[in-house]
């Protein structure tokens, strides 16, 4: 006989924390000098296009001087590192295994030098469905990215499954 | 740089594609600049504990990849609108990797002069590690 398994693995805790906005951290301010390493890093080892770090050449774009390749990431290197950083909301389960769902990001207006950008995330979306393996839980994680002046920079959904 | 015309972009179209031979050069620049020191793209011995053959490189940098082959395309003056891809498969040393990218679809929105496109990174052996989709808007 079947051994008796629950018929979800969606928790108590988990929907209650759905949508509910928690406010992380802000970056400390963007350099000319950051934005043209991650350039340099992620064209290497052929020169990076002249927009993320020739300020003459970027001034005849439309964005009318240097702005950071649209994946950047401006919360590297924190003086401070938190112990456990939560890399995932939601609380796990069916068996132990995880995968990573992959990402899904959608771009607003670009990171500027001096640009201070501040997130914050949400359990955006869990749901389950049957796969090979059994039950498998999905769980989607949004992080939103704003600039010193509010404006979306851009939305970030991660999908973790448990299965 | 050269940049797509939205007029002459066809659907099922395939874009230029982005292409690197990648090693511990380019992981290492990658850990460096997004703060990503992780064993498994390191050293061989803990990527073996975990199953893998031997270090690999970062998942993200694969994304970054997709960026490049993106950009490239829409040039200076174009977006990327939207971009979501998932990991498959490991780069590992010496590999090929090239990023490519074909038009889904063409349309106007809002002003706005966008394609769809669907992107993956893929291995010397044709294996795709990293596929995905994209939305960009064109310049002209």
């Amino acid at each position: 006989m079947a051994e008796e398994k629950p018929t979800t693995y969606i928790t108590d805790e988990e929907r209650t924390q759905l949508g509910v906005e928690r406010p992380g951290t802000s970056s400390p301010p963007v350099a000319a000098g950051d934005i043209r390493k991650w350039a340099i890093a992620v064209y290497w080892p052929e020169r990076p296009p002249a927009l993320f770090w020739d300020q003459e050449h970027a001034k005849k774009t439309r964005w009318g001087g240097i702005i950071a390749p649209q994946e950047f990431n401006p919360f590297t290197w924190p003086a401070e590192r938190p112990k456990n950083r939560p890399s995932a909301m939601g609380t796990g389960q069916p068996g132990t295994r995880i995968l990573n769902g992959g990402a899904e990001t959608e771009y607003f207006v670009p990171i500027r030098p001096g640009d201070v950008i501040t997130s914050s995330s949400k359990l955006a979306e869990v749901y389950e469905r049957e796969g090979r393996m059994g039950l498998m839980k999905f769980v989607v994680t949004q992080t939103d990215w704003k600039n010193q002046r509010g404006e979306l920079v851009r939305i970030n959904k991660n999908t973790l499954i448990y299965y | 740089m050269a940049q797509a015309s939205f007029d002459q972009v066809r659907e099922g179209q395939e874009i230029p594609t982005f292409q690197r031979v990648t090693d511990f050069m380019h992981w290492n620049r990658y850990a460096a600049v997004n703060d990503e020191f992780v064993y498994i793209h390191m050293d061989d011995e803990m990527a073996q504990k975990i199953g893998q053959p031997a270090a690999f490189g970062m998942g993200n940098l694969q994304a970054s990849y997709l960026h490049n082959l993106l950009r490239q395309w829409v040039g200076d003056d174009g977006w990327i609108k939207k971009v979501s891809c998932q990991f498959r498969g490991m780069n590992f040393k010496n590999d090929t990797i090239t990023a490519k990218g074909t038009v889904v679809k063409k349309y106007e929105q809002d002003g706005e002069k966008l394609v769809d496109l669907d992107i993956w990174t893929e291995n010397q052996k044709g294996e795709k590690l990293c596929p995905g989709k994209a939305t960009v808007a064109l310049a002209g």
